[in-house]
Formats: structure tokens, C-alpha cells, sequence
């Protein structure tokens, strides 16, 4: 079979509308204790993006797209970094009682 | 046969599996604790298995790894200074802050791609992936900006709009960038994308600043669902596969969360972001 970047393209597709799916379906019910640390935890994995900081400031085109890298690498740790750690904070305030 | 690339892909894949599992477990009170520690490991795998990817292809110069080694080290000693020092009454808007700078992070992520592009890959596809990117992305900027001064009442944020038709203003921001993406994605121009910026820091502002500061944690849940989205495209925009599966998992399930937010606190989703400020809750809430 012939294969094109378009074959590519439908194979990422197929994996966002099925992550999609998954998505919708992961979390039901939810404690309102909860609400909070999911919003803030599912917050820190949206911080993925600091994989896409990492290529594109790896492969700085010119001084400025590595400037740009440099600067969502650096907010994208923030998300990371902190999100993480302030769930962790509001869940083991919530142990505690 | 096993190339780097492959290698790093597998190991994506088992990253996200374990911020599917983490997310699920974070939705119940016994295993929320473990759940994110699960979902912070497979950010951890990412980012490591990410650096091996870079040093494999050896695509970095020696300033590359001192700019991805100063902004990691930047980044994490602000994210460990805010999250330690933070007040526990000041966590929400501390979310926000976060969120924002996470859509903030694939805004320029999708701006240093398009620097870098060459003719050959500025295909409609990719063209379409960076406008949506820089779209989301600075709407969920702005937006959460908004949403972290409303909750920390600094006072420009608690003033009504200077704009007589807010919704019709929203309506026409919506249409130029909806022409402005399908101009970058029809002709493979990059220009448009600063217009993008533009009017999408427009439209944050004007979506977030009218609702009132009671129903911002569900607006936060809402802009967290965006970032997810925001993620997502930047993911097509650089075909990773790990950044489209946590990108719309987070859309997806934002949206849930976002909805049974809106539920507890008798409220719809229109509503809050249609309605009037702060209508007490309840009274013509919960008809979805």
C-alpha cells in the first residue's frame, strides 16, 4: 500500500477522536471534595506541552524560535512542576481530616 | 529495526496510559493520592524519554541543551516556589495562573514551529494545526489571566467592559479568527498568525472579564478543558502522538468536570458564561 503523510495525518486523527472517547468516558462521579484537585491535577498533565517546548527548542530554527522555545519550556515547567505539587498539597490537606 | 524514534514512541504510549489511569483514579477519593503521583511520573518519563529523543538524533546544539537546561531549572524553582508558598484559600486562582501559562506554553510552541518551517512542510494540515494552537492557546492565556486577577480582586478585573455589545463583539472576534486560521491553513502564509494573537488576547478578555468572580471555578475548569485542546493541536502540529492523547484526554474530560462543576453548584454551563453575574445560584439554573 502507498504510504503518504496523509496516511499519517488519519492515523492522528483516529488517535485524537478515540482519546476523545476515553476522555468522556474516565471520570463519572466525582466528590465535590474532589473538584478542585481533578481540575488542578488533569490541569498539570495539560503541561504536556512542555514535550513540544523541548523539540522545537532543540531544533531552534534562529535565535528568536529559540527564544520562543525557551519561554514555553519555562511556562510549560511552571504548569508542570506546580500543578503537580499544589494537587498533592490540597489532596493530603484533604487525608488529613 | 528498533530506532530511536520507535523506542521513544512506545515509551509515550506507555505515559499515556498512565495519565489515563491517573486521571481515573484522581476522580476517587481513596486513590486520588496515588493517581496524580502516577500521572506526575509519566510527565517525568515524557520530559526524560523526550531529552534521550533529542540527544539520539543529536538535533541540539551545545546552546539548545543550555536553553532546555536553564528554562527546566527556571521553570520548576517558580512552580516549587508558588505551589509551596501559596495559602491554601489562594489554590484556585493559582490554578488558573498555571493553566494559563500552560496554553501560553503551546501558543509559543506553535510559534517557534512556524519560524522553523520550511515550504516543503507548510502543508494545509500543519498550517491549520498552528493557527488552532495559537487560537486556544491564547484565549486560555488571557482567559485564565482574567480568572486569576478576578480571584485574587485585583480591582481592574472587577470593572465591567468599556464595549456596549459584548456578545456581538465576541461574535465578530470568532468569525475574523475562524478567517484568519482558514487564511493560514488555505495559503500556507505564517503572517496571519500574529493577527491570531492578537484577536485571540481580545477575545480572552472579553469572554472571562463579564462573569463574576463566584463562577470562576467553573470558568477555570472550562479553560483547563482549552489548554487540553491547545495541547492537542500542538501535537499535530509536531506529530507527537503523547501530546494529542493527554492534549484531548484533558479537553475531554475538562469538559465533564466542567459540567458536573456547573451541576453542584446548580448552575448550567450557559448560563454561566451567557448569564448574568453571580444570579445566586439556582434560581434559573440546572435546565440542561
Amino acid at each position: 500500500p502507498k504510504y503518504t503523510k496523509w496516511t499519517a495525518l488519519v492515523g492522528s486523527i483516529t488517535i485524537f477522536v478515540l482519546a476523545v472517547f476515553v476522555g468522556f468516558e474516565i471520570i463519572t462521579k466525582v466528590p465535590p471534595t474532589l473538584h478542585t484537585p481533578l481540575m488542578s491535577g488533569s490541569n498539570a498533565i495539560s503541561g504536556i506541552s512542555i514535550v513540544g517546548a523541548l523539540l522545537s527548542t532543540a531544533l531552534g530554527a534562529n535565535w528568536f524560535a529559540s527564544f520562543l522555545g525557551l519561554l514555553a519550556i519555562i511556562m510549560a515547567t511552571v504548569n508542570v512542576v506546580g500543578g503537580y505539587m499544589v494537587t498533592h498539597r490540597m489532596l493530603s490537606m484533604f487525608q488529613k481530616r | 529495526m528498533l530506532d530511536s524514534h520507535i523506542i521513544v514512541n512506545l515509551v509515550y504510549l506507555v505515559a499515556a496510559v498512565m495519565f489515563i489511569f491517573g486521571l481515573k483514579m484522581m476522580a476517587h477519593p481513596r486513590t486520588a493520592v496515588r493517581g496524580n503521583l502516577i500521572s506526575s511520573i509519566a510527565m517525568l518519563i515524557a520530559v526524560v524519554v523526550t531529552s534521550y529523543l533529542i540527544f539520539a538524533d543529536g538535533g541540539a546544539s551545545w546552546v539548545g541543551w543550555l536553553l532546555i537546561a536553564v528554562g527546566l531549572v527556571i521553570g520548576s524553582g517558580i512552580g516549587i516556589f508558588l505551589a509551596v508558598k501559596v495559602e491554601m484559600k489562594q489554590m484556585p486562582q493559582l490554578v488558573a495562573l498555571f493553566n494559563g501559562l500552560g496554553g501560553g506554553a503551546s501558543v509559543f510552541v506553535a510559534g517557534a514551529e512556524l519560524l522553523g518551517l520550511t515550504d516543503a512542510r507548510a502543508t494545509a494540515d500543519v498550517m491549520l494545526a498552528i493557527g488552532i494552537s495559537g487560537l486556544i492557546g491564547t484565549v486560555t492565556f488571557w482567559g485564565s489571566l482574567v480568572a486569576f486577577g478576578k480571584l485574587q480582586e485585583i480591582e481592574i478585573f472587577e470593572k465591567p467592559l468599556p464595549i456596549p455589545a459584548p456578545q456581538a463583539f465576541n461574535a465578530v472576534l470568532a468569525v475574523v479568527l475562524l478567517i484568519l486560521v482558514a487564511v493560514m491553513a488555505s495559503t500556507g502564509m505564517g503572517w496571519p498568525f500574529i493577527f491570531v494573537f492578537i484577536c485571540a488576547t481580545a477575545l480572552g478578555f472579553t469572554l472571562v472579564m463579564p462573569i463574576g468572580g463566584a463562577d470562576m471555578p467553573v470558568v477555570i475548569a472550562l479553560l483547563n478543558s482549552y489548554s487540553g485542546l491547545a495541547a492537542a493541536a500542538t501535537g499535530f502540529v509536531i506529530d507527537n502522538n503523547v501530546l494529542i492523547i493527554s492534549g484531548s484526554l484533558v479537553g475531554a474530560s475538562g469538559i465533564i468536570l466542567t459540567q458536573i462543576m456547573c451541576k453542584a453548584m446548580n448552575r448550567s454551563l450557559i448560563n454561566v458564561l451567557f448569564g448574568t453575574m453571580q444570579a445566586g445560584g439556582g434560581t434559573f439554573g440546572s435546565d440542561d
